[in-house]
């Protein structure tokens, strides 16, 4: 089997289990899959062929497809932002496919620029540069103490999540953002 | 930096082509230029350098552009974000 037919049965079992579709036009989703192929083969994991990664797996961890904003963006707009994924209705050619802003938050994208252009590695402590990515960072490091870090669990069935806001939708038993509730954890004693 | 040139019959307009070469929506973008005729230069920031992604880094941040893909400049001025077909069409006059 070759890469591009493992990336394209990882997508689909994938689409089935959410109940979302591959893109219905074969050649934009053969550039699709191909562009996941190269990524993979690049940094390691297969990141989003249509945002810049950096190699760097804590500044592109958000942004591994299916990326964290995938469910949202097919559920407002029918198609994830690269449209790999899309909405039923948009499958069947009954809603149109429309590109799909940008919900990654501004942050998280202009550390991953500073690092891809290198303003980490020079000397440029201190820079804004610098403290863009040492931002992104902190929001990654398990109880790296960056306060908008939260542990949140489903109430439906119990999965926890370490991140700053809960998944849009529970991965194991699909229930939505509003049944998850946060983790608070005190000293006892 | 390895700005391609497209050359093409229709040179009415000034093209620039912000692309990823992994992305769909970018090759979209290149093939619709392509198939009107349209010159353009395009670069695909993937396969950039550090000091090339700087160098396009602060040119979109003077711009006050963000760093997504495919951006298209046309004649230094309209900037289209994403692959939007009517408003390519009406800012290149096809
Ligand atoms: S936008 Fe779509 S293709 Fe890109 S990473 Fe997210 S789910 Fe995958
Ligand atoms: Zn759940």
């Amino acid at each position: 089997m070759t890469n591009l037919d493992s990336a394209r049965r990882r997508a689909e079992s994938d689409a089935k289990s959410r109940g979302y579709f591959l893109n219905p036009d074969e050649s934009f989703l053969k550039d699709l899959l191909e562009g996941l192929v190269e990524n993979e083969r690049r940094y390691g994991y297969p990141s989003c062929p249509c945002r810049i990664a950096t190699g760097e797996f804590r500044l592109d961890r958000d942004i591994i497809c299916p990326c964290d904003y995938r469910d949202a963006d097919v559920e407002e707009y029918g198609a994830c932002y690269c449209a790999l994924y899309v909405r039923r209705d948009v499958f069947e050619g009954k809603a149109p496919l429309r590109p799909v802003p940008e919900r990654r938050p501004a942050k998280r994208q202009a550390a991953a620029v500073s690092y891809a252009s290198g303003a980490i590695a020079s000397e440029s402590g201190g820079s804004k540069d610098k403290a863009d990515v040492d931002k992104a960072e902190k929001g990654n490091a398990l109880g790296g103490g960056e306060p908008g870090m939260k542990l949140w669990y489903c109430k439906q069935c119990g999965y926890v999540a370490f991140r700053d806001e809960p998944p849009y939708v529970c991965p194991i038993c699909k229930a939505k953002k509003e049944m998850f509730g946060e983790v608070k954890l005190g000293l006892v004693g | 930096m390895q700005v391609v040139k497209v050359p093409g019959k229709d040179k009415r307009h000034k093209v620039f082509l912000y692309a990823l070469s992994t992305c769909a929506w970018c090759k979209k973008t290149k093939k619709f230029l392509e198939d009107r005729g349209i010159e353009f230069e395009y670069i695909d920031v993937d396969r950039c350098s550090k000091e090339d992604v700087a160098a396009i880094k602060s040119e979109l941040e003077r711009r006050g552009a963000p760093m997504s893909f495919p951006l298209i400049i046309i004649d230094d001025k309209v900037e289209i974000l994403g692959f939007k077909e009517d408003e390519l069409k009406e800012a290149l006059g096809v």
